[in-house]
């Protein structure tokens, strides 16, 4: 066996054993840490990428002394290695652009915790990408669950509490649900291992055995993955928790928390049903439903708020209806317009909310929009990135974002006709509607007026500024060069079935 | 008949003072337990003043009085609800009259994989009980990660609930959070009771955790007994006794040294099972108390990390800090 | 579509399972956050009692192994019994998280409505 295919292992045992030390230590040294351990997984992944586009083959890795179905196990392909590689990535940047607020908003006595949590985030989130077990990926969607809400509430304010307990409340009832729907495979399957439960579910596909239980299951499983990543109707909690929490919080949670639960679902979709058995399940049409009107009520939602973050947060809402769109399309087109939309919403999103960081700073901590005014010409880095990041969700060609909308489009125009209509009229509305809002705020951020906070310093810190070009080049990078991250999404989805 | 006492040595008897207890003259609370108090009410408004500003909330909030909309609302809230609620029975149940029967031997969970655990376990891991083998170490992965969920839970409470000692300014926050100030404090029954169950209680958990592979219970079951515990101990002689023991620090050290053994430990069986080399770590006889190889030291880390946990949540919860 | 064949052998699964959709209602839809929690808790039971369940077979014994006996139709299943052993541990962690929350919010609010708090959040910021 090859030194590198011990990669997976060894990052998520990393990040977890980071934790536990963060917990010794004080918040300097909590940083530093947990810079690198980011630092060094990223470049593990990067590495274990290059390995796997050379075999091009993916492999398991026996958790332990015992093979597949006694002992644990997990998997790694293309498609995993590149989305460690990425959450990493954006991680290490949304820390890094949002550091001075921490520090600020953050008691130094509870800086500390944070990093724990932020590393606890990260292992869970590699095992959610890796694991080829469902209980583990269960027991990992909990620590992600805890620490998503500890990455809240640690701005310590009523709002933060407010949004954290609605967030806890809907994850739990998401969390609960999928147990039940793992409990209920377990039964009928009696295996927990992904592999394992497939084969079953395709002789009982075949045979119709356990069709009542098995179709409860795939709705209980999709339905509790979509509660908890912020799905159209359950999304309440999801604009006071981006919009008051830290900026580095609302960054990783809008960009990697929900995601990490749409990928375990594309996931559980290939790996754990198959493919034939949820397209004839009909439970993917209603998350095709509830993306388009995610798509289009988030994007009103946006229009009429009057605070920059927490529209950029139901500009979030918007977006993972569109990444639930492509998943409803069931096609391999559409999956791959989904998977190339959470990378470019991961790194757009983040990029967004570091730059209103930067706006915000530049108008007396205020995010109202009248506040704005101007901003750019106080704070140009933020300017520049916001409209970079502004651009990008818009679709405009060169940056990110065009590419998913291009390849959403496509894919569409290559579905059946009752499914191709309503989603590409979605699409031009929502694109409009983005293009609105989005537009909205740059002119207002680039209108010259005189503004009481014109003389007051801005402190614009080198790092701040760093992360910012990171972002953007990221962005740049995921719009023109897409054609090998396309190719390489292809690939890995080919792997996993 | 015996030679009657004078009133004053009569008075000095057990008895005198037990048939005083028994007609009720004595209140055995007075004088013996260490009573407080409650801090009077610092907000100068009076309770009848508070109260109408709660109703003039209430109001407002739901508007029960005027707004007949809202009470509509809130009965078809209720209705929906029932109805959400027993249409979602009607799935599950659905759901259950088609899943395999309960108890039967032929259900599709009973494949090759518990027959493995049951046939080959007590050769493969060490451990007489099964479930103890399972999860510590065909499907320890699981369990690692569990044991960082309590982990993290007790950081998210911490930040919680915590209140910082050096913090100028959280004297109030402190007398807030402490909700000892308002009970009586030194009971003699609960000190009598808790100084001979405690330490019973405490060795009953070290014999859950130690025999964790060869009976039922484990580093989870003794830790939560030892936990409970400590908690009476706490609750009969107060934080002063308990921090002379058991402070942040040693919180801290505690759940490091026992999660950092976990993580260490199970690395290395995660890295030699997988690029199949051999563990080296002998297993012993089969219900020896020193047997089953890292099952034993392990369920002993978990046991720490649960009790530390139990009693961190109960501090945290009473007082905002230990 | 009308009920299977398995309903009343499998009694003990509907009970859970009737127990499942009560706390799910009731932490879903309830306004006390202390009624929700205790839905919670309803509702992760049930899935331990439906997933005890699923281990059970008749006339088996709980997997120690007693007198060297290691024949598989002695014991029952141990799977779900160490599986309900972590969703128990994760159950009391999410019970212990939401408890802190709703006392952090308690004191600041006086009141564990959760309408109320937000009424009263948006008073605050105007």
């Amino acid at each position: 066996m090859d030194l590198l295919q011990n990669i997976p292992f060894f990052s998520i045992l990393l990040s977890l054993f980071s934790g536990t030390v963060t917990s010794m230590v004080n918040g300097k040294w909590a940083k530093r840490i947990n810079a690198f351990i980011i630092t060094v997984i990223m470049a593990m992944s990067g590495v274990l990428l290059f390995y796997l586009l050379g075999t091009k083959e993916s492999y398991t890795f026996m958790m332990g002394h015992f093979p597949a179905p006694w002992g644990n196990e997990i998997r790694a392909g293309v498609l995993e290695a590149l989305m460690a590689l990425f959450f990493c990535i954006i991680m290490l940047l949304s820390l890094i652009g949002g550091r001075e607020h921490l520090e600020k908003e953050i008691a130094p006595s509870k800086q500390n915790l944070y990093y724990i949590l932020v590393n606890l985030l990260l292992s869970s989130l590699l095992a959610l990408i890796y694991t080829n077990d469902l209980f583990t990926a269960y027991v990992f969607v909990e620590i992600n669950t805890i620490s998503a809400c500890g990455l809240i509430m640690i701005r310590q304010n009523g709002h933060t509490f407010e949004a954290a307990v609605r967030y806890m409340i809907m994850s739990l009832l998401g969390s609960g649900l999928l147990l039940l729907g793992i409990c209920i495979l377990y039964d009928c399957t009696g295996h927990l291992l992904m592999s394992n439960i497939k084969s079953s579910v395709i002789i009982m596909a075949a045979t119709g055995n356990y069709h009542v239980p098995l179709v409860v299951a795939i709705a209980f499983i999709c339905v509790g993955l979509a509660i908890k990543s912020a799905l159209f109707p359950f999304h309440s909690w999801l604009p006071n928790a981006y919009g008051y929490s830290t900026a580095s919080s609302a960054a990783i949670l809008s960009s990697l928390v929900s995601k990490g639960y749409i990928f375990l679902l594309i996931k559980i979709c290939y790996r754990v049903i198959g493919w034939e058995v949820i397209l004839s399940s009909k439970v993917i049409h209603i998350l095709f439903l509830f993306g388009l009107c995610g798509m289009i009520m988030g994007s009103l939602s946006a229009i009429s708020e009057n605070d920059i973050r927490r529209m950029i947060a139901f500009s979030s809402v918007a977006q993972i209806g569109y990444i639930y769109m492509g998943i409803g399309l069931g096609t391999l087109e559409g999956m791959t317009a989904s998977v190339y939309h959470i990378l470019s919403h991961a790194a757009t999103k983040s990029l967004l909310f570091i730059a209103a960081v930067g706006l915000t700073d530049a108008s007396g901590q205020s995010k109202k929009f009248i506040d704005l005014t101007g901003a750019a010409y106080r704070n140009k880095p933020a300017g520049v990135a916001f409209t970079v990041g502004a651009l990008s969700m818009v679709g405009i060609p060169g940056f990110s974002g065009f590419i998913s909308k291009l390849l959403f489009s496509t894919a569409c125009i290559q579905n059946t006709p009752y499914k191709m209509l309503p989603t590409l009229i979605c699409l031009g509305i929502s694109t409009i509607l983005n293009a609105i809002y989005f537009m909205k705020t740059v002119i207002r951020i680039y209108t010259p007026v005189k503004s009481p906070y014109d003389n007051i310093p801005v402190k614009k810190s080198f790092r701040y500024v760093g992360a910012l070009v990171c972002f953007v080049i990221l962005n740049i990078v995921l719009g023109m060069c897409s054609t090998p991250i396309v190719s390489m999404i292809q690939m890995g989805l080919k792997m996993f079935s | 008949m015996s030679k009657l006492r004078d009133e004053e040595s009569y008075k000095k008897t057990k008895a005198y003072s037990f048939f005083r207890w028994y007609r009720g003259e004595k209140d055995p609370f007075l004088g013996e337990v260490e009573m407080q108090a409650g801090h009077p009410y610092k907000d100068k408004r009076t309770a009848e003043e508070l109260m109408q500003e709660k109703e003039a909330i209430m109001d407002r909030v739901y508007d029960i009085g005027h707004n007949k909309e809202i009470k509509f609302f809130k009965t078809v809230y209720g209705i929906i609800s029932v109805i959400f609620c027993l249409a979602l029975t009607f799935v599950l149940l659905l759901m259950v009259s088609y899943s395999p029967k309960t108890g039967n031997p032929g259900n599709p969970n009973e494949n090759e994989v518990p027959v493995r655990y049951i046939e080959n376990g007590l050769q493969e891991t060490g451990a007489v009980n099964i479930v103890t083998g399972m999860i510590l170490d065909y499907r320890a992965f699981d369990t690692l990660g569990e044991s960082h969920v309590l982990f993290i839970a007790t950081i998210t409470v911490f930040i919680l609930l915590r209140i910082d000692k050096d913090e100028k300014g959280k004297e109030k926050d402190r007398e807030e959070a402490n909700d000892r100030n308002y009970e009586p404090k030194n009971d003699a029954i609960l000190q009598v009771i808790a100084v001979i169950i405690v330490p019973l209680i405490i060795i009953f958990g070290i014999y859950v955790i130690l025999n964790g592979h060869l009976s039922p219970g484990g580093g989870f079951s003794g830790g939560a007994i030892i936990g409970a515990g400590l908690i009476l101990y706490l609750n009969a002689f107060g934080f002063a006794k308990t921090e002379r023991f058991f402070t942040e620090k040693t919180y801290k050290i505690i759940c490091f040294c026992s999660l950092s053994f976990y993580c260490l430990a199970k690395s290395y069986s995660f890295f030699t099972g997988a690029n199949h080399l051999e563990s080296g770590i002998p297993l012993g006889t089969p219900g020896a108390i020193l047997s089953s190889g890292l099952i034993l030291p392990l369920n002993i880390c978990v046991g720490l990390v649960v009790a530390c946990t139990m009693y961190a949540f109960y501090a945290l919860f009473r007082k905002g800090g230990f | 579509m009308g009920f299977g064949p398995n309903l009343s052998a499998n009694y003990a699964e509907a009970v859970s399972v009737i127990l499942f959709a009560i706390g799910f209602t009731n932490l879903l839809l309830q306004k006390n956050l202390i009624k929700k929690i205790i839905g919670l808790n309803i509702m992760d039971t049930a899935t331990y009692l439906f997933l005890a369940l699923k281990g059970y077979i008749q006339g088996r014994v709980a997997p120690i192994v007693v007198d060297g006996v290691q024949e598989v139709e002695a014991y029952i299943n141990p799977i779900p019994g160490g599986l309900v052993l972590t969703g128990i541990v994760v159950s009391v962690s999410v019970s212990a998280l939401m408890l802190s929350l709703t006392i952090r919010l308690y004191r600041r609010y006086h009141t564990l409505d959760l309408d109320e708090i937000s009424t009263l959040l948006k008073k605050e910021e105007n």
